[in-house]
């Protein structure tokens, strides 16, 4: 019975002097996988337009119905993405989101990605409704906020172009 | 007669008439072919070959004209070396169709892979996305692959507007050529064509201002791409994402088949709101179209203007209070007042808003008023066109006589109808006092001065060459309408206009008739439940306790606005606070037609519902839920809880709706052309007609009774006198009535209050086109820009109705 008794504080005296695996959670944060499926992040181009065009096909392949798109057109004097429509409301219920990702699949510009945020919490469920300004991603400096003013006919397209296909 | 013809398709025989194109037969026998240029209500031209199928005809022996069998005894088949195209060939006995064949699969493939060349792939971005043929029959006839290199695609212009209504992207456009052709041929305004050739082909306007019609919008549901757009639904939703609600316009008397799509909407701070309007099929009324104004202007029913809470006069102020205070001291007033109370409602309302309003008048012995400018309805309750009739059964042998109005600017659809059945060979006559834009279509055009309107008609009873096409014919109907006319002079018309049907013998039975072009959509409908103008409003409402329904008298007339003044009471039940309502003491907020349930009777006496669409606005109440609140509280029982309960209990006590009922209205049949079904590609996107066509009232000649028809009375109109200008009244298409001006892209249509002279007048008064006026008659004072117009008679001046001038019939006017 003591050699049993002996095994079992050896290990506990081991783990004594390793370090421990808790994680000080939320002043430290546990490290996400690459594929990880967080809160959802519209992104930018580079000049920081939008990549959101605001197609509603997010919306569409949503099996939860937690997103909401309107969409309004875009001027040169006020241009919010490349081409001619932008979308003027974003919503994603969070509430609703299952974090399955489809979004991300259906959009045809790479705008919605589902980042490693995970830290969602609300105290009411108006607030677990994300609206478009705390969906954008950030931009490094002010004047590459939307709406930009831009010369004409510089973005006319909506959609990146496509390589030409290989035979 | 038609000469049937047997043919099978991919192994499905079928009968059809011998002048079936192929491709209508498959249809018809619920085969499916491709098409992107071909429409059933167009002309084939053949241009997209996307219906590319292997015809084959049995071989014929040509010295007995026998086919000739092969081996079994089967007639021998005859196949082209290539795939036919089958919008263009017609179907002939024994043929046989195969569309699902290798070389007929292969050809069709080709094609979409050919079309998507140069189509940009911004479907997503696309309004058309979703319900898109294109999309459609790529996904499901298209290669999957293209072979050809992104970078030779075509770039051209994305945005080009052909007019404040339609946009234009030119990429995405196969050149299809249905807007054009949709223009020439159904339309027959060729303001659309093709310019430049080959791969440059595109489509332009050619008209000033651009896309000048106003069936402008029909061409973005026939556009089997996004290359055709509304600027009102630009961006507005993803097809998908749209609820529907079958409906009725309410623009006009016509009552076309709509559907209003909606959606939740974040500027209206998340209320389901309408979104746009589509035609629905109804082969009877609109066939597939319906013209701009139905499509756009219905923008007034989530106007911020809208009254949303009843309002009571207290110390000289409106303030709001709650239903049950407003109500009580209306029907206390109401009850008071007993036979001298007035109702006073127009066609805007529903048959069950006005049926109560009825019963609420005669439970009291007070009047039921209607308010109008045009007269004659009871003559169309008895004499309308009878039950079955179509305009599109009308051609070769018939006749059309249209007077007094301007079918264009103010029955679109029914001018479309009246111009096909021209085409089809029906003798069109048009009477009027100007030029209008049905004159070019018309066989016989009269032009007879203000005045004549009641001879012109008697002398087509006469046994003049127009008299006799009109007689002799197989069918005829008469339109009339109240253009340059008021009250009197249009009553005098449909007198005469009835007793010119009686005489030749065109009452009671289909195709034959009069309709009234009224300026209301459900004015018949208020003539049928027993609502009469009154010559001289003015003069009774003085002491009398008026209730006021969708009607805005005060700024129709400052005559009628200062004797509400006099009146004792007045309670007005509105959309907005109207001049009227200004003066009210008691002001109830009513629902749209959009919000609520009913049915409206349109000019041709065909009942038809329509369903709500979006929720009702704050506390407003449908109005005949208004009016039974009231009554209740006067002990006269009426229905308001819901409209069918209204509509039963009208249809047992009203003559000519005996039998119906909501479930009889939503009875549908087969229509054709098939429309609306999963294949968008055939029809365009209007939608299948699921939710009724509606039932056509039997009148009194239709049942073979006698009908009681005044004489006419034989003293003319008023007509111009020397160095006097008479101003008669037109009806604009677009003015600035309360269901139109909320629509704010429409002001360039709608524009500035207008007078047309002759040049001569012009000359006498020193004024040139363009300039503004000061115009003066009776106690009414306002400026007008002069416009030139040649065709009129240099005495008269036309002034158009609702756009700020109160003209409401032929007056002499003053002009500096």
């Amino acid at each position: 019975m003591l050699k049993e008794l002996g095994r079992g504080l050896i290990t506990t005296f081991k783990m004594l002097l390793e370090s421990p695996v808790t994680i000080q959670y939320p002043e430290e944060k546990r490290p996400v996988r690459p594929r990880f499926r967080g809160r959802h992040v519209l992104k930018r181009y580079d000049n920081g337009l939008e990549k959101c065009i605001g197609c509603s096909l997010c919306a569409a392949a949503c099996p939860a119905d937690a997103i909401f798109v309107e969409s309004a057109e875009n001027t040169d004097e006020e241009r919010y993405a490349p081409g001619e429509r932008y979308a003027s409301t974003y919503e994603i219920n969070m509430l609703r989101c299952i974090f399955c990702g489809f979004c991300e699949d259906a959009c045809p510009t790479e705008a919605i990605v589902l980042g490693a945020n995970y830290e969602l919490t609300f105290t009411n469920r108006r607030d677990a409704i994300y609206t478009k300004d705390s969906l954008l991603e950030a931009v490094p400096s002010p004047e590459l906020l939307t709406p930009q003013k831009v010369e004409p006919g510089e973005y006319t397209r909506s959609i990146p172009e496509m390589e030409d296909p290989k035979l | 007669m038609t000469k049937q013809v047997t043919l099978t398709i991919d192994g499905i025989q079928i009968d059809v008439p011998d002048e079936t194109l192929v491709v209508d037969a498959a249809k018809k026998a619920g085969i499916d072919i491709p098409v992107f240029c071909y429409h059933p209500k167009m002309e084939p031209v053949g241009m997209c070959r996307m219906c590319l199928v292997e015809i084959g005809r049995p071989m014929i022996n040509r010295s007995t004209g026998q086919p000739v069998l092969n081996e079994d005894g089967q007639p021998t088949m005859q196949f082209m070396p290539k795939p036919e195209t089958a919008c263009t060939n017609l179907v002939s006995e024994g043929m046989v169709v195969l569309t699902q064949s290798e070389s007929a699969k292969e050809a069709q493939k080709d094609i979409i892979e050919f079309l998507l060349t140069s189509h940009p792939l911004d479907c997503p971005i696309c309004d058309k996305g979703g319900e898109c043929p294109l999309q459609n029959l790529t996904m499901e006839h298209g290669p999957g692959k293209s072979r050809f290199l992104f970078d030779g695609k075509f770039k051209m212009e994305k945005q080009i507007r052909l007019g404040e209504l339609i946009v234009l992207d030119r990429e995405r456009c196969i050149i299809c050529a249905r807007c054009v052709r949709f223009q020439e041929e159904v339309a027959g305004q060729a303001v659309l064509a093709i310019d430049d050739r080959g791969r440059g082909s595109e489509i332009i306007s050619v008209s000033e201002p651009g896309f000048d019609s106003v069936f402008s919008g029909n061409t973005t549901d026939i556009c089997p791409v996004g290359a055709l757009t509304t600027t009102d639904f630009r961006f507005g939703a993803r097809p998908w994402e749209l609820l529907s609600a079958a409906s009725i316009c309410g623009q006009c008397p016509v009552g076309c088949n709509i559907t209003f799509n909606t959606r939740r909407e974040a500027k209206s701070a998340g209320k389901v709101v309408i979104k746009r309007v589509m035609p629905r099929q109804n082969e009877q009324v609109n066939e597939t179209w319906i013209c701009d104004k139905g499509r756009f202007a219905y923008h007034y029913a989530k106007s911020k203007e809208r009254l949303s809470k009843p309002l009571l006069r207290k110390d000289d102020k409106l303030k709001t209070t709650s239903w049950s205070s407003a109500t009580k001291l209306v029907a206390e007033k109401l009850g008071e007042a007993g036979k001298d109370t007035i109702v006073l409602a127009s066609g805007r309302l529903s048959n069950e808003d006005l049926f109560n309003l009825k019963s609420l008048a005669d439970g009291l012995g007070g009047k039921a008023v209607l308010y109008t400018e045009m007269g004659g309805g009871d003559l169309v309750t008895q004499i309308g066109v009878g039950q079955g009739t179509n305009f599109s059964d009308m051609g070769q042998g018939d006749a059309i006589f249209v007077i007094a109005s301007d079918l264009y600017e103010e029955a679109p659809i029914w001018w479309l109808r009246v111009k096909q059945a021209a085409d089809r060979g029906a003798k069109l006559i048009v009477a009027n006092s100007r030029e209008t834009k049905l004159d070019k279509f018309a066989n016989f055009v009269v032009r007879y001065s203000n005045g004549d309107e009641v001879k012109t008609v008697q002398d087509l009873g006469g046994t003049g060459k127009i008299a006799q096409a009109f007689s002799k014919a197989d069918n005829a109907i008469v339109l009339f309408g109240s253009d340059g006319l008021g009250l009197e002079g249009s009553t005098h018309l449909a007198t005469a206009c009835a007793n010119l049907l009686e005489e030749t013998g065109h009452i009671g039975k289909a195709n034959n008739g009069l309709i009234g072009v009224w300026p209301k959509a459900n004015d018949q409908g208020a003539w049928e439940l027993g609502f009469h103008p009154e010559p001289d409003l003015a003069a009774i409402l003085k002491g009398k306790a008026v209730y006021i329904v969708g009607a805005d008298p005060a700024n129709d007339n400052p005559a009628l606005a200062k004797a509400l003044k006099k009146a004792k009471f007045v309670v007005v039940q509105d959309l907005f606070r109207t001049a009227t309502a200004e003066l009210a003491d008691v002001i109830l907020p009513a629902q749209t037609y959009t919000e609520r349930d009913g049915t409206f009777t349109s000019g041709e006496r065909r009942a038809q519902r329509f369903y709500a669409a979006v929720p009702g606005l704050g506390e407003s109440k449908p109005d005949y839920a208004i009016t039974s609140e009231i009554a209740e509280k006067l002990n006269i029982q009426l229905e308001g809880t819901s409209s069918v309960l209204v509509f039963e209990k009208l249809a047992a006590s009203v003559k000519d709706f005996a039998g119906l009922s909501y479930a009889k209205l939503a009875e549908v049949t087969e229509q054709w052309p098939i429309v609306g079904r999963g294949d968008l590609y055939y029809g365009g996107s209007t939608y299948e007609n699921t939710q009724g066509l509606g039932v056509q009232l039997v009148s009194a000649s239709d049942r073979g009774e006698t009908v009681s028809i005044p004489k006419v009375r034989n003293d003319a109109g008023l007509r111009p006198k020397k160095d006097e200008l008479l101003a008669v009244p037109i009806t604009k298409l677009y003015d600035r009535g309360t269901t139109v001006a909320p629509t704010e892209f429409l002001t360039e249509r709608i524009g500035d209050v207008t007078i047309a002279l002759h040049p001569e007048a012009a000359k006498k008064l020193g004024v040139e086109a363009g300039k503004r006026v000061k115009i003066s008659f009776e106690d009414v004072e306002g400026e007008a820009v002069v416009k030139i117009d040649e065709t009129i008679s240099a005495g008269v001046a036309l002034v158009p109705r609702s756009m700020g001038l109160a003209i409401r019939e032929p007056v002499v006017i003053k002009v500096q």
